[in-house]
């Protein structure tokens, strides 16, 4: 299922919904299961009362992960070499989110083959909440 | 976060890619992850991130005898303003992570984690008032002290939460 170079080409693109109306309890699942539980992700009352914020929102990561989730998905299992991002907005209970990699180079690379993706997440307003890159090994 | 030891495990792996709304089988059943590329089980991309359960000092998990900044009987136990990873009137925010995989991590491997900081920077941001951003940069090794994962993190402290 992996990608093949010949077959790419510059601005080629895939996208998936990576998250329809994000629920509360996602964040608590994803706070058990990373170790991060800052209470400004899961506690109602911190978060409204001392952090000053109007509810719960998103770790970071956890839009990073989501995002992760589309490239895998595209570049097939244990193809990345990087993938960085940027958090360009705050993910919110409620909010549904699409993820996007663009083709921006094809190359090779120590005898191999490597695409350069660009990488955008967007909420259901078109918000860009998760800005960055990555790159794959590819079949020639 | 610096720890010395981070045993991978499937189940740890398991809750994580769910966590993520990852149903790929590869980080779920060991008999179809037998029949992909890797060969195995491997983590998701982000799954280092975890190696926060095995910071014996990480910041963000409650520890007995100690204060906790989230809410109890009252909104915070801690009662000073500016601090606390997202606490009083602005704090700590994620602003960027950066990964280079070496390889994938797999169920049995042991890794460390070692930090080292990296640059500092200000800003004025438009949202949040004066920003503080830091760098940090974790390598993630195995059991054979192999480079496995190389992270770089930026943290940002605001001055006040950001404007919605």
């Amino acid at each position: 299922m992996a990608l093949s170079a010949s077959n790419l080409k510059v601005g080629d693109t895939y996208e998936e919904q990576v998250v329809e109306d994000l629920k509360r309890t996602q964040l608590v699942q994803y706070a058990g299961a990373s170790g991060d539980y800052n209470p400004v992700h899961t506690d109602e009352v911190f978060v409204t009362k001392v952090a000053g914020y109007p509810t719960v929102f998103a770790h970071g990561m956890l839009s990073m992960g989501m995002t992760g989730k589309m490239l895998t998905n595209y570049v097939g299992d244990g193809r990345l070499t990087q993938y960085g991002v940027r958090f360009t907005r705050q993910v919110w209970p409620g909010d549904s989110l699409t993820a996007k990699a663009t083709v921006k180079a094809i190359r090779e690379e120590e005898g191999g083959h490597i695409v350069d993706l660009d990488v955008s997440t967007v909420n259901q307003d078109g918000v860009e909440v998760v800005s960055g890159y990555a790159s794959a090994r590819v079949d020639p | 976060m610096a720890v010395e030891k981070f045993p991978v495990e499937a189940s740890h792996i398991l809750m994580f890619a769910r966590s993520v709304g990852d149903y790929n089988e590869i980080y779920a059943d060991e008999e179809y992850a037998k029949t992909t590329e890797p060969g195995s089980v491997i983590a998701p991309p982000t799954f280092v991130q975890a190696s926060a359960q095995f910071d014996p000092d990480y910041f963000l998990r409650p520890k007995p005898g100690t204060p906790w900044f989230g809410s109890g009987k009252d909104p915070t136990s801690i009662k000073k303003e500016g601090s606390g990873g997202g606490g009083g009137g602005g704090g700590g925010l994620h602003a960027e992570q950066h990964y280079v995989y070496h390889r994938h991590p797999k169920p049995g491997d042991v890794l460390t984690a070692t930090v080292k900081p990296g640059k500092k920077w200000e800003k004025q941001g438009k949202r949040s008032g004066k920003l503080l951003f830091s760098e940090t940069v974790t390598e993630y090794r195995d059991q054979n002290g192999e480079l496995v994962v190389t992270a770089r993190s930026v943290g940002v402290q605001t001055e006040r939460p950001v404007d919605q």
